[in-house]
């Protein structure tokens, strides 16, 4: 900038006699900056004679909205999501980014109240990363697309994750970072099930599931077992354990994939317990223990649902919790008639 | 009297434009203009409205009055700028920035008008309406008037007789878009490849005209 008034300066000092250089600025600069004003002015009084009142509702909600622009809702971007709220062709609380409190603030520029909606995160079905054998050495570029379109990917399971993050480089939010197994990892509380990286991931094996439910089968193979287990040391082998040891019927099988049913599923853990591969992670880390205290009457209900034969005792003295044996999974306190039964001590990861 | 004097302002001739006023002139700018060399296609100018603004009939007759109307503005707009400001001055260099800032700022009045009187119609022409700013065809015309030595009056003329062009080839293609929408045709040309074929027929079509006049 200094350099360019030097050099102006120099040449006007140089070229003082002759004004034309100057008259060769000043000409051009007044004409194109009286067209200027003109124009500017016209359009501003044509602002202020066609101006359309727009709703203040559309503003009011912009403001309170998260501006990530994520599309999330379905709309371009907050701008149309507003809109289309003040029309009412949307519900106030579709913003999946947006907090309860900003949902509430929404409904009440709208006058209306927001429904609660359960919060859903997007969850990642497979844990495979480094587990996951590879079937030829690739080079090419490092984008999950790329990969899966070179022979179906370098894996020798053909559903699991590629693990170059397509999904972690769309995150409008931050959400998602790679695991250490070369999975990527989905921060529950960032994520807002916005659904970009289930757009991005070409293996499809990204979800929306209910936050609440921290049991889920990381796996999405649908191979055989003996194949399955040979191309990856966590894969789900269609055992069906899991299906028999749930005690609510939530799982059933596709093929050879067990899937959990969110409506149904207790987060009891006993599935990702049972699981021989490590294929059912139990996102629950440390699980309560049962503790009976001495209002039990010795009714022997507990006993029997137990589905670890961790609770003792005989039929009209106080039952005990073998504590080494109580997974948590908590089965035995519904079942209480006379609500003895405590959980105790854990870590009940809140949503 | 007064009408005599607007007719020497309107029809007052640039230096080396044809010198008088005469019907049959006017008739061979308006053909020229709507057939022999359509802007959009002989020209090739305002190809991105032409293909975006194709779907509907009714938004293609909009369009083409939106444009039909930037176009005469623009026209009046630059002309006047350019002869009675620019060559005065000996700015003729500053033609197509100036020319730039008049389209737009008369885009912008468009829209506003638009926006008042026919949202349906701003709605349905979109992203497109602002885009008729970076419209080469409105560019086009205002230059080639400058070009072409046309006095106001022709300019005016051509500059209509332009847009009538720009609105008879947008709505034949919409008219066949709309019906190609139906046809059945291979998947893979679905949308706009079909679109870039008709257009690239329609424009052969209107080399015909080509032998009509100069």
């Amino acid at each position: 900038m200094t350099i360019l008034i030097t050099q102006i300066s120099i040449i006007l000092i140089a070229q003082q006699q002759d004004a034309s250089i100057l008259s060769a600025i000043t000409g051009p600069v007044l004409v194109m900056g009286s067209i200027g004003l003109l124009l500017g002015l016209g359009l501003a009084f044509a602002a202020k004679k066609f101006a359309v009142p727009k709703d203040p509702r559309v503003e009011a909600i912009l403001d309170v909205l998260p501006s990530a622009n994520c599309g999330g809702c379905g709309y371009p971007g907050c701008g149309a999501f507003a809109i289309a709220v003040v029309e009412g062709n949307t519900p106030v609380s579709g913003c999946t980014a947006a907090s309860s409190t900003v949902n509430s603030q929404i409904a009440k520029i709208m006058g209306t109240v927001a429904e609660e909606k359960e919060k859903v995160i997007a969850s990642i079905l497979c844990n495979g990363g480094k587990s996951a054998v590879d079937a030829f050495n690739y080079n090419g570029p490092a984008d999950c697309v790329s990969k899966s379109m070179v022979m179906g990917g370098q894996k020798v399971c053909t559903y699991g994750c590629l693990g170059s993050g397509d999904c972690i480089a769309v995150c409008p939010f931050d959400a998602m970072v790679m695991g250490d197994n070369g999975v990527p990892l989905i921060d529950s509380e960032k994520c807002v099930a916005c659904g970009k990286c289930i757009e991005a991931c070409p293996r499809n094996i990204i979800i929306l599931w209910p936050a609440s439910r921290k049991v889920v089968v990381a796996c999405s193979s649908k191979d055989k077992g003996g194949f399955a287990r040979k191309a990856c040391s966590v894969a789900c082998i269609g055992c069906r354990k899991c299906v028999k040891v749930c005690p609510v019927d939530a799982i059933v099988m596709d093929g050879f994939l067990a899937v959990i049913n969110p409506d149904k599923c207790i987060n009891c853990g006993l599935c990702a317990s049972e699981c021989p591969t490590g294929a059912i992670i139990d996102g629950i880390p440390v699980r309560p223990k049962a503790f009976i205290d001495s209002s039990c009457i010795g009714c022997t209900l507990c006993t029997r649902v137990c589905p670890t034969d961790a609770i003792e005792g005989s039929v009209k003295e106080k039952h005990t919790v073998i504590a080494d044996k109580c997974i948590g999974c908590g089965q035995c306190v519904e079942k209480c008639p006379k609500n003895s039964i405590k959980m105790m001590g854990g870590v009940l990861s809140q949503q | 009297m007064m009408n005599s004097m607007l007719m020497s302002i309107i029809f007052a001739v640039p230096e080396g434009g044809e010198p008088s006023f005469s019907i049959a002139k006017m008739m061979a700018i308006i053909v020229s203009a709507i057939f022999i060399n359509n802007y959009v296609l002989s020209r090739f100018l305002g190809i991105c409205p032409f293909l975006g603004v194709s779907k509907q009939l009714d938004s293609a007759v909009g369009m083409g009055a939106a444009v039909v109307f930037v176009m005469v503005l623009a026209t009046l707009g630059s002309w006047l700028v350019y002869h009675k400001m620019l060559v005065p001055n000996g700015l003729e260099y500053l033609r197509t920035i100036t020319f730039i800032i008049i389209i737009a700022s008369l885009v912008q009045l468009v829209e506003m008008i638009l926006q008042k009187f026919s949202p349906a119609l701003y709605d349905a022409l979109g992203i497109f309406l602002p885009l008729i700013t970076t419209n080469c065809a409105i560019l086009g015309v205002a230059v080639l008037n400058i070009d072409d030595k046309f006095s106001l009056g022709y300019s005016l003329i051509n500059s209509v007789a332009a847009g009538i062009g720009f609105t008879l080839a947008l709505v034949l293609m919409a008219g066949l878009r709309e019906r190609m929408e139906t046809a059945n045709v291979p998947e893979a040309l679905k949308g706009l490849p079909l679109a870039f074929l008709i257009a690239g027929a329609m424009s052969i079509a209107f080399l015909g005209f080509a032998g009509l006049g100069g």
